[in-house]
């Protein structure tokens, strides 16, 4: 027989090579901690969840959770205590709010710009420097709101206060700019070219083109990138930490300073919060909140952009 | 007899006007778009003019030496740069295995099932919760429920808990980028599915996933919240135990269980000062923490851009 | 003519599915041991598809599924049966693609790949087997110098003659050759096609070819296939200047396809 015939078990030899085996073993073993790294994530979530369920669960055995949404005073570690979690909130969505009316027309006039206006070349130079942008720490940001933007401001806006929640809005707004930058014009150029083509072929100018081709073709895309910028602006804590002050305040008026979730979490966090007691159950109350309210923004955002993927 | 009907000189001036029109529609916004790159762009510059400008007088050796103080012309950053380089380096032992783990999982052995897209759609949330959250959670598990404390490894377990989406998106993105080619010949000469993985697929996308680790670590080196929920003390004025020592075995792990203060926080705790001279020296310290999160970007941007130019020859 | 050859292997009923789309009908077929048999047809015939399952590589991707056998000869192991493990099968049955795709390693460790696969470290054993199976792929003169430089600096048609090599190296049972000089100009295609001609002495081939000059050429028998099904099977010489059937004939002679 020719060398290369078959011995009647070489499949078998093969099968039983210890070599073999052991790469095969291996194989199976590294799927399986493969699989563990992956299912991981969904423990952290589901330990977030738990954490923050169950320690809730003690504050509102105390704190009926009527008086928490509808109480207007926030004041657990006064003698008289109050939990009406609506200071905290107005504040964090006044802060939040500045930050999309700033983030907004700035993020849609960018991302147009990137994705329409710019060259290829300028386009290249320009994303790293917003990523740059989007890698300044926080409390950076929070150095700059406090020290230098805040006086600067207090010179044109009467009455604006040390700690406001106009300033920090502003900044918030300029920082989460390059994450709504990154995912609306990603959506943009997802933009089939032959419907950009469709629209100059009917004689439109860019700008037009952009109005009336891009913006609705990417609309999804584009609304799902403000809501997760939004959702940001709403967990975003040390620059309202640092320049919007952290006093818990009910107010319609954003030159005012006032405690956002967050910063309440992070100045309980700093003092000394004896573990077990009602006020250490406060911050995971609040944290709840915050959780469910940057959940429910990111479970839209997430659904609108898948549908804007398979959409093209 | 000609189809060419002939314009008059209105309708020539219209169409004219009307391309007029355009043209100036374009223009006007490409100044709109301009206007708002330059506003942003001096934006960024004013921060960091006025971080520099304040802060780097203050940057001296006595400063990178000295443990924080009361009086701010002695204090310094000591305890915080050595603070940040040990939660950085357990934070890294961490996220990289867990985060390539799993967005290897994800983008090659993940069955189309229901529980596969509970882990993907999970991925994309926990990058969108806020970094406090984290800091909650390990504040009611690690240091409460396991009695861990306020340490370096709690403080290095929750940055890599936090940093884990961005490693596992930037890996898939760099696995979906190997060609299948390569897969395809692996396993055309008899690899097995690790054996492709390891020596294949991972080395083709070794740089994808490096960028990823430094910017997720760069994320890391600046997250403050979620270190100061779990309690991580702002005055520490001593060192860990150090991680060598001359005596066999050499190296010594109890520095992970030692309380610490990192560059952020201590950052922090001197803006929240009302004394002047505090906030010199926060700016100097925003300077350091400025200057190493930029330099990882920019290792993180040059490997990339590399990369690019790599993949296009 | 040379003596007719012993089977190597019998394809007996093949059907195979991607998903709910079938893409081979009913294929019966044996191919001859140390023969070249080619497989022509149109593009979206199966031709590839035939080939790709001779060793599982289907297998990677989800929703396939196989009927009937090929069984390999002499002891009969039906390489598309469950039971089988697909990565076993690539051990005895090497493939070449039809872009040149070697490992962005150096020559020498694409060559090995292989042998590694098996678990073969020795050194000797290792430069032996590497320089053999580069001789047979009539590469190593022009690469034993450099054998630790990248096989990415090598040509197009170079770098196939390597996976050649690479396929070569652990002695296969099969080789098998998907469209291998599509991608490559004629001279590198003249190269190939030599030796494809002076590889039979040791191993059997089944090849799947676009170009019907080049199955003509090479191959000792040759199939034609069309939209799934094998219209006819033979020795190369009888199909290409006397087909049983019209279809055969249309194909051949550039009437359609």
């Amino acid at each position: 027989m020719a060398e290369t015939s078959i011995k009647a078990s070489e499949y078998e030899a093969l099968r039983n090579n210890p070599y073999l085996r052991r790469g095969r073993l291996l194989s199976v073993v590294m799927r399986g901690i493969l699989f563990a790294c992956a299912a991981l994530s969904v423990a952290i979530t589901a330990a977030i969840i738990w954490v923050l369920v169950s320690e809730s669960w003690i504050f509102f055995k105390q704190v009926p959770l009527l008086a928490f949404l509808t109480d207007t005073h926030w004041t657990p570690v006064f003698t008289d205590a109050h939990y009406g979690i609506l200071p905290l909130l107005t504040a964090t969505f006044w802060a939040a709010g500045i930050a999309m009316a700033v983030a907004t027309p700035l993020g849609l006039a960018l991302s147009i710009y990137l994705s329409e206006f710019a060259r290829p070349n300028l386009r290249e130079t320009l994303k790293p420097i917003l990523e740059m942008l989007a890698a300044v720490p926080t409390v950076v940001f929070g150095y700059f709101a406090l020290l230098f933007l805040t006086p600067l401001a207090r010179q044109f806006i009467p009455g604006l206060s040390g700690f406001n929640l106009l300033v920090p809005g502003f900044v918030m707004g300029i920082m989460i700019l390059p994450y709504i930058v990154s995912i609306s014009e990603d959506a943009m150029r997802a933009v089939p070219m032959s419907l950009r083509e469709g629209a100059f072929a009917l004689g439109m100018s860019r700008w037009r083109m952009s109005m009336t081709v891009i913006i609705p073709a990417a609309f999804s895309g584009v609304t799902a990138a403000f809501l997760l910028g939004f959702a940001r602006a709403v967990g975003e804590t040390m620059v309202v930490a640092i320049a919007a002050g952290q006093n818990p305040n009910l107010t319609a008026d954003p030159r005012e300073g006032a405690a956002t979730i967050t910063a309440y979490i992070v100045q309980m966090s700093l003092g000394d919060l004896p573990h077990g007691s009602l006020a250490y159950s406060t911050i995971f109350a609040a944290g709840l909140v915050l959780f469910l309210i940057t959940l429910a923004f990111n479970v839209i955002g997430f659904f609108l952009r898948k549908r804007f993927r398979e959409a093209y | 007899m000609s189809i060419d009907v002939p314009m008059g000189t209105s309708e020539r001036a219209a169409s004219a006007a009307l391309v007029r029109k355009m043209r100036r529609q374009d223009v006007i916004f490409a100044v709109v778009g301009v206007i708002v790159l330059v506003l942003v762009m001096s934006l960024l510059m004013a921060l960091v003019i006025d971080l520099v400008h304040d802060g780097i007088g203050r940057i001296n050796y006595d400063f990178l030496t000295h443990f924080p103080s009361r009086r701010a012309a002695r204090a310094g950053v000591f305890s915080a740069w050595v603070g940040t380089t040990l939660v950085m380096f357990v934070t890294a032992f961490l996220a990289a295995p867990l985060g390539i783990g799993a967005g290897l999982y994800l983008e090659e052995y993940a069955p189309k099932n229901i529980f596969s897209d509970i882990i993907e759609i999970n991925v994309s949330n926990l990058a969108g919760v806020p970094s406090i959250i984290y800091g909650l959670l390990a504040l009611g598990i690690f240091v409460y429920m396991l009695g861990m404390g306020p340490t370096i490894l709690v403080g290095g377990m929750v940055l890599a808990l936090l940093i884990l989406p961005i490693v596992i998106v930037s890996t898939r993105e760099a696995i979906r980028a190997v060609p299948s080619g390569l897969r395809e010949s692996a396993y055309g000469v008899g690899c097995n599915k690790w054996q492709v993985m390891w020596n294949y697929v991972l080395p083709s996308a070794r740089p994808g996933i490096i960028t990823g680790v430094i910017v997720g670590l760069s994320r890391a080196i600046g997250e403050t919240a979620p270190i100061i929920t779990i309690g991580a003390l702002t005055f520490i004025a001593f060192l860990p135990e150090s991680p060598v020592q001359g005596t066999p075995p050499f190296v010594n792990f109890d520095w992970l269980q030692s309380p610490f203060t990192v560059m952020p926080i201590q950052m922090f705790n001197w803006i929240s000062r009302p004394q002047p001279a505090f906030h010199v020296n926060a700016a100097a310290t925003g300077v350091l923490l400025l200057a190493m999160t930029l330099a990882m970007n920019g290792v993180a941007i040059f490997i990339r851009y590399r990369l690019r130019r790599a993949l296009k020859t | 003519m040379r003596t007719p050859a012993t089977a190597r292997a019998q394809v007996k009923d093949l059907n195979f599915w991607y998903g709910k789309f079938q893409a081979l009908k009913n294929i019966n077929m044996d191919i001859a041991d140390r023969r070249v048999t080619a497989i022509i047809g149109a593009s979206g015939c199966g031709k590839s598809t035939l080939l790709r399952c001779f060793n599982r590589i289907h297998d990677l991707y989800p929703g396939v599924r196989y009927e009937g056998a090929i069984n390999l000869q002499p002891d009969g192991l039906n390489l598309v049966d469950k039971g089988v493990d697909p990565i076993l099968v690539r051990l005895l049955v090497s493939m070449v693609f039809q872009k040149p795709n070697p490992f962005p390693k150096s020559i020498f460790e694409n060559v090995a790949a292989g042998l590694h696969v098996r678990g073969i470290r020795n050194k000797t054993e290792l430069e032996g087997r590497v320089e053999k199976a580069l001789r047979q792929a009539a590469l190593w003169d022009e690469v034993k110098d450099r054998l630790d430089k990248s096989a990415m600096e090598l040509s197009g048609g170079q770098q196939q003659r390597l996976c050649i090599a690479r396929a070569l190296a652990p002695e296969p049972k099969l080789l098998l050759l998907d469209e291998p000089t599509s991608a490559l100009d004629p001279i590198a295609t003249a190269k190939i096609e030599e030796l494809i001609d002076t590889l039979v002495h040791d191993v059997t081939v089944l090849i799947v070819t676009h170009n019907m000059a080049q199955a003509a050429r090479i191959s000792h028998y040759t199939a034609f296939m069309h939209l799934g099904d094998l219209i006819e099977f033979g020795e190369t010489q009888q199909l290409f200047t006397n087909p049983r059937l019209g279809q055969t004939q249309d194909y051949i002679t550039g009437r359609f396809g």
